[in-house]
């Protein structure tokens, strides 16, 4: 319990440790705790501006969307009015090519009666030949009569 | 426990003396075997077990805290990186509780002093006769295992503190501002003499209230460990762990003292009052 030069030495000791401390104990981690402190607040900004550019992107996206369903809507509409058109054209054309259909077969029939009755008039003068033939065998010379039978032909 | 040989008063006055190195009487240098040769010996011995006890703690202490030093990282802190830290925020938020202006030194110097201290406090709660015994066993005639029992410890920082003191206040102040503080306040110059003899003991007392408001602490703490000692051994439970669970409080309460303390005086050395 005496003071002697321990109290020298132990002050000596003292500013060694100080001295020690401050040099390389301190600032690296005083340095490490600001620069993380940094990093945290970085860290938070950017979580800040991230968040307000989703805000921004959804909001885009939105009016994206929103137009998107417009511009559907309106082709659907125009594919619409398009389809009716078709449909209309469609009709007409039909209709048109129907008439066209019925109009050949109407001449068609016309040219088949007519060809029928040609042929049904050879017929009947054949027929009003022979007949009369029959009737006149003997009187009636084929030659003879052939310019009268030619007319009575073409007054069937 | 009082080995058989002792009584009780020799054994505390074994438990108390130091591992003094100096003189002999006989003329050669060596560890003082009896108090008296302890005392004979003056000032120029040196006590080693406060010194080589006091520099292996502070050495710990430097090494635990470099090491972590080392490995620190601005990502995620480690294990022993966490401790640092937050032992460096609670010396920080200290220091700028206490001191208003800008010096690199002060932290540091209040981290030094809180752990050290804190460390070699500490010692007080090891068994008393542990470490004692093992030097006794190792041929050492005394071994007093807590530094700050010791008043060449505790004046030894304290007067470190002081110097600082001066250095900041004659650097801050200069050294008419630091005179002028010591002799022109309270009563302007025509008391003058009386202000010098009130400043003086006000800037004397700081160092010495330092080291014995810590020294005092210690020795207390540690005197009662030792009575607690003299009783039969299975009895010493009942007093030594209450009062060892109070002295973790004294413990981490003196070093927390003694650091705040020296922050408040190295602010005031800051300061130019008046």
């Amino acid at each position: 319990m005496n003071i002697n030069a321990t109290l020298l030495g132990q002050t000596i000791m003292f500013v060694m440790f100080v001295w020690f401390c401050m040099k390389f104990v301190w600032p690296p981690i005083t340095n490490a705790m600001g620069e993380r402190a940094k990093r945290i607040a970085d860290g938070l900004a950017a979580g800040e501006r991230g968040k307000t550019e989703l805000d921004l992107a959804t909001k885009r996206s939105l009016e994206i969307l929103h137009e998107a369903k417009q511009k559907a809507a309106e082709v659907i509409a125009q594919a619409e009015s398009r389809a009716a058109q078709i449909v209309d054209e469609a009709k007409a054309s039909a209709r048109e090519e129907g008439e066209r259909l019925l109009n050949g077969a109407k001449a068609e029939i016309e040219q088949e009666v007519f060809r029928a009755r040609e042929a049904l008039r050879d017929q009947v003068a054949a027929l009003a030949v022979a007949g009369a033939e029959k009737i006149l065998r003997h009187e009636v010379d084929a030659a003879k009569h052939a310019e009268l039978l030619k007319s009575i032909q073409s007054e069937l | 426990m009082a080995s058989e040989t002792l009584t009780s008063s020799e054994y505390i006055r074994h438990h108390l003396q130091n591992l003094t190195f100096g003189h002999l009487p006989n003329g050669s240098w060596g560890a003082a075997q009896t108090a008296d040769q302890a005392r004979e010996m003056g000032f120029w011995a040196l006590n080693l077990d406060t010194f080589f006890v006091s520099f292996i703690l502070g050495a710990l202490f430097l090494f635990i805290f470099r090491k972590a030093a080392k490995g620190a990282t601005a990502g995620v802190p480690s294990g022993l990186q966490n401790f640092a830290e937050w032992v460096v925020e609670f010396i920080e938020s200290s220091v700028r509780g206490s001191f208003s202006g800008k010096n690199d030194l002060i932290a540091p110097l209040a981290l030094t002093i809180f752990f050290w201290i804190f460390l070699m406090n500490w010692m007080d709660l090891i068994p008393v006769d542990y470490l004692h015994v093992l030097a006794n066993a190792a041929g050492l005639p005394f071994f007093k295992s807590v530094p700050t029992t010791d008043p060449n410890a505790t004046f030894g920082m304290s007067i470190g503190v002081f110097l600082l003191v001066l250095y900041y206040s004659v650097k801050v102040k200069g050294v008419g501002g630091f005179i002028g503080e010591l002799t022109l306040q309270p009563f302007g110059k025509f008391g003058l003499p009386f202000n010098l003899f009130l400043e003086g003991v006000n800037l004397i007392s700081k160092p010495v209230s330092l080291a014995l408001r810590l020294f005092g602490n210690m020795y207390a703490g540690e005197m009662i460990f030792i009575l607690i000692a003299l009783l039969p051994f299975w009895l010493q439970w009942t007093l030594s762990l209450p009062w060892a669970i109070f002295h973790i409080l004294i413990v981490t309460l003196q070093a927390f003292i003694f650091m705040t303390l020296t922050i408040v005086y190295l602010d005031m050395a800051h300061q130019e009052h008046h």
